[in-house]
C-alpha cells in the first residue's frame, strides 16, 4: 500500500525496514542519535535533520554516534563491511568527504578487483548535498562526478522519495561499497511510497516527463526545477523529455540515448561544478554515440565555476534555476543549422 | 594584576563586545534576517580574550565553525564581521564567507571553519612560516573538544613537535560537540594529556576565569615566541546558546545554562575581580558597557543597510570567467 510521506520519511523506513530484515546492518555517524554521555535525553536529535529519529530507540547499540573522526569511522564502517556487516554510515555533509576520502578512495572502492574477487564491501554511505540554504561554501557542495569517478563505487542521487527509499535498500543489499547523495532541500518534498520494502535497481533511468522536442538530464534537486521549466515551455508547446539517471554509477547510457535519438536536442541539468561534471560525461557520451542524431550543440546549464557563495543575493544566481532552464531549452528548441 | 589599567579595561571591552555581538545575533538571526549556519560564543569569551591578549596584529589565528569571538579578540572590525553575517557587500569577506567562514587575514585571522579539525594544519603552516622568516611570530589554533578527536589535530600536535614549531593549540572544552557530550566522545579522561603524547608541554585551565586563561595562554606563547615550540592549553568553558541557532538542546540537563549563568560567567567573574582589587571602578566598566552597545546597535543598523553582491560579484575573486 503506498502512502505520501517525505523523502525523509522514506530515508528513514529504509533505514528500519532494512535493520528489521537484516541484523548485519548497523549505522553510525556524528549525531546520529544526539545525546551520548549527556545528562539530557538520548535520540536527541536522531542527526542533525532528524533523518534517523526513533532507530536508536528501536535497535538500541545497532545505532551509534561516532566522534568527529570521519577517516576513522567512514574506514571503520569500510572495514566492518569487509568483515561481514552492512554498515549505513551517515556523512553529514559530502563535504566532509575531503576528510574521509583516501577510506572510501583508495579502500573501500579497490578492495573487489584489487584483491582479485575476494573481498566484498557492502558499505553504504549516506550524505548530504546541494546548495541553496546559505550554508556557504564549506557545507553546499554537489560531489557526486567525484565519485563518480572512482571506478569499484556505486552512486546514487535520489530525487524523490519512492527512489530514495527503493534506491536505500538496494544500496545496503549490494555488495559493492555505495554512496547516496540526498540533497538537503529534498527532505521535506512527498511523494507515494509504498510501505512494503522494495528495491530499485541501479543503473535504470526514469524517465520522469514524456516530451519529443527536447530531452533534459537531470539529477536530484535538479530534476523538479527541469520539471517546473519543462510546464511552462509545454504552454510555448515546446515538450520536453525529462530523464533522471538516478544512479551516476552505473549510468543508464540506453534510456539516455534512446531519448536523444528521438529528440536530437539536449539540456543537461547539473548542481555541480561545470568542469568534469556529470553534465560534461554525459554530454560526452551522447556526442560519441548519438553523435548522428543531434539536431543542436548540447547545452549545460550548471553553477560558475567558483566556490558556493554564501549571500544568499549570490546564491540565488549561482544555483540552476528553472528560468535559465528554459533558457536553455529554447536555444536549443530553437537552433537551426 | 598582572595587567596594566588599560590592558585590563581592553580585556572586559572585548569580552563585553563579544557577548552583546552574540545575543544580538542570536535575536536577529530569529527574525529571519540573518540566514544560514550560525554558532555562538557567548558563555567562552574569557577564552578568546585571555589567549588573544598575549598575541600582536602579525600573530596568526585559526579558528572554528564558533568563530565570532574569535575574531573580534583578534581585532577584526565588528561592523565588517555583522555586514558579513548578513552577507552584504560591506563584508570582511563581501558577503562570500558568512559566518562560519568569516576571516580577515590582515589581522592575523586566518578564518572561522565549516570543517571541523580544518584549521590545526593551518597553524602548523602559519607557524613554519614565522619561523622560516624569523618574525618572532606564532600561531593560534582553537578547536573544540569535539576536533580534539579529529585525525588533522593529531596530527598537527606531532608535526609541530617534529619541526619545533612556534604553536599553540587551544582547546576550547565546553563539554559538547553539537549533541554528543564529551564524556562520551573523548576517549581519554583529559584533553590536556593527549598533548603529551605528541611531545608537547599542556596545561588545563577553568576557561571561565579570564586570569587563568592569560596566565596559562601566555606561558605558552611566550616559550613559543622564543623557540620553545608547541604547546597545549585546554580551556574548560560553556556554551550558552546551543550548538547552532536552532537547536532545541532537548541533549542538556535541566537548568544547566541557568546554573552557568548564574554562578560562572566570565565576565562577572572578571567584574568582580577588577572592581574587588581596586583596579578599576564599576563606573568604567559601565561606561565600556554603553559604548558597546552603541557599536553593536549601529553594526547591526549599518549591516542592514548595506548592499547585497549581485551578479558582478559572483566571478570576482576567481580566475576564471564562466
Ligand atoms: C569535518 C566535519 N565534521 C563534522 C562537522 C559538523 N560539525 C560542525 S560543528 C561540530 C561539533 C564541533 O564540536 P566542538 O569541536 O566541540 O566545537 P563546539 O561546537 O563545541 O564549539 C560538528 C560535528 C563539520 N563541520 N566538519
Ligand atoms: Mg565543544
Amino acid at each position: 500500500m503506498a502512502r505520501t510521506i517525505t523523502y525523509q520519511q522514506a530515508i528513514n523506513e529504509a533505514l528500519d525496514q532494512e535493520m528489521g530484515n537484516d541484523p548485519s546492518v548497523i549505522l553510525m555517524g556524528e549525531d546520529i542519535v544526539g545525546g551520548s554521555g549527556a545528562d539530557g535525553e538520548m535520540d536527541a536529535w536522531g542527526g542533525p535533520l532528524g533523518i534517523t529519529k526513533g532507530l536508536y530507540p528501536k535497535y538500541g547499540d545497532r545505532v551509534m554516534d561516532t566522534p568527529i573522526t570521519e577517516s576513522a569511522f567512514i574506514g571503520a564502517a569500510v572495514g566492518a563491511a569487509a568483515s561481514g556487516l552492512r554498515p549505513v554510515a551517515e556523512l553529514m555533509f559530502s563535504d566532509f568527504m575531503g576528510v574521509c576520502f583516501d577510506q572510501i578512495y583508495n579502500q573501500a572502492a579497490k578492495f573487489r578487483y584489487m584483491f582479485g574477487g575476494k573481498a566484498e564491501t557492502p558499505v553504504v554511505i549516506r550524505t548530504m548535498y546541494g546548495a541553496g540554504i546559505r550554508a556557504a561554501a564549506q557545507h553546499s557542495q554537489s560531489p557526486y562526478s567525484i565519485f563518480t569517478h572512482v571506478p569499484g563505487l556505486k552512486v546514487v542521487v535520489p530525487s524523490n522519495p519512492y527512489d530514495a527509499k527503493g534506491l536505500l535498500i538496494q544500496a545496503i543489499r549490494d555488495n559493492d561499497p555505495v554512496i547516496c547523495f540526498e540533497h538537503k532541500s529534498l527532505y521535506q518534498t512527498e511523494g507515494e511510497v509504498p510501505e512494503e520494502l522494495y528495491t530499485l535497481p541501479f543503473g535504470e533511468a526514469n524517465v520522469v516527463r514524456e516530451g519529443g522536442d527536447v530531452t533534459i538530464i537531470a539529477l536530484g534537486l535538479m530534476v523538479h526545477r527541469s520539471l517546473e521549466a519543462a510546464e511552462t515551455l509545454a504552454a510555448d508547446g515546446i515538450e520536453c523529455e525529462v530523464i533522471d539517471p538516478r544512479t551516476t554509477s552505473p549510468l543508464d547510457d540506453e534510456t539516455i540515448l534512446e531519448s536523444v535519438e528521438s529528440t536530437g536536442r539536449v539540456v543537461i541539468v547539473d548542481e555541480a561544478s561545470p568542469r568534469c561534471s556529470m553534465a560534461t560525461d554525459i554530454s560526452a557520451l551522447i556526442a560519441r554515440d548519438a553523435f548522428g542524431s543531434l539536431e543542436a550543440p548540447i547545452q549545460m546549464v550548471t553553477p560558475p565555476h567558483t566556490p558556493v557563495p554564501f549571500a544568499g543575493s549570490l546564491e540565488d544566481l549561482y544555483v540552476p534555476d528553472a528560468t535559465k532552464i528554459e533558457t536553455a531549452v529554447r536555444q536549443v528548441a530553437g537552433y537551426s543549422r | 594584576m598582572p595587567l596594566d589599567r588599560e590592558e585590563l579595561l581592553h580585556a572586559y571591552r572585548v569580552m563585553k563586545t563579544i557577548r552583546v555581538f552574540e545575543e544580538r545575533v542570536h535575536d536577529e538571526f530569529a527574525t529571519g534576517e540573518i540566514e544560514g549556519f550560525v554558532h555562538l560564543y557567548a558563555g567562552e569569551e574569557a577564552s578568546a580574550a585571555g589567549v588573544m591578549a598575549n598575541l600582536t596584529r602579525d600573530d596568526r589565528i585559526a579558528s572554528t565553525h564558533r568563530g565570532h569571538g574569535h575574531c573580534i579578540a583578534k581585532g577584526v572590525d565588528v561592523r565588517g564581521m555583522m555586514a558579513e553575517i548578513y552577507g552584504r557587500t560591506t563584508g570582511v569577506c563581501h558577503g562570500k564567507g558568512g559566518s562560519m567562514h568569516i576571516a580577515d587575514l590582515d589581522e592575523g585571522m586566518m578564518g572561522a571553519n565549516g570543517i571541523v579539525g580544518g584549521g590545526p594544519p593551518l597553524i602548523c603552516g602559519a607557524a613554519l612560516a614565522a619561523k622560516v622568516k624569523g618574525t618572532r611570530n606564532v600561531g593560534v589554533a582553537f578547536v573544540g573538544d569535539g576536533a580534539s578527536n579529529q585525525g588533522t589535530t593529531f596530527e598537527s600536535l606531532n608535526l609541530a613537535t617534529v619541526w619545533n614549531l612556534p604553536a599553540v593549540f587551544v582547546a576550547e572544552n565546553n563539554g559538547y560537540a553539537e549533541a554528543t557530550s564529551s564524556r562520551y566522545s573523548v576517549g581519554a579522561d583529559s584533553i590536556a594529556d593527549r598533548a603529551a603524547g605528541f611531545g608537547m608541554p599542556s596545561v588545563s585551565v577553568d576557561g571561565h576565569d579570564f586570569f587563568a586563561v592569560y596566565e596559562a595562554a601566555g606561558e605558552a606563547i611566550s616559550r613559543a615566541r622564543d623557540g620553545g615550540g608547541p604547546s597545549f592549553v585546554e580551556c574548560r568553558v560553556n556554551r550558552y546558546f546551543g550548538h547552532f541557532e536552532g537547536d532545541a538542546q532537548t541533549y542538556r540537563g535541566p537548568n544547566e545554562v541557568e546554573d552557568l549563568r548564574a554562578n560562572r560567567d566570565c565576565i562577572d567573574l572578571f567584574r568582580v575581580a577588577v572592581t574587588t582589587s581596586g583596579d578599576i571602578a564599576q563606573a568604567d566598566l559601565d561606561g565600556i558597557d554603553s559604548d558597546v552597545d552603541t557599536l553593536i546597535d549601529s553594526a547591526v543598523d549599518e549591516a542592514r543597510s548595506a548592499p547585497r553582491p549581485g551578479a558582478n560579484d559572483l566571478l570576482t575573486d576567481v580566475y576564471v570567467s564562466y
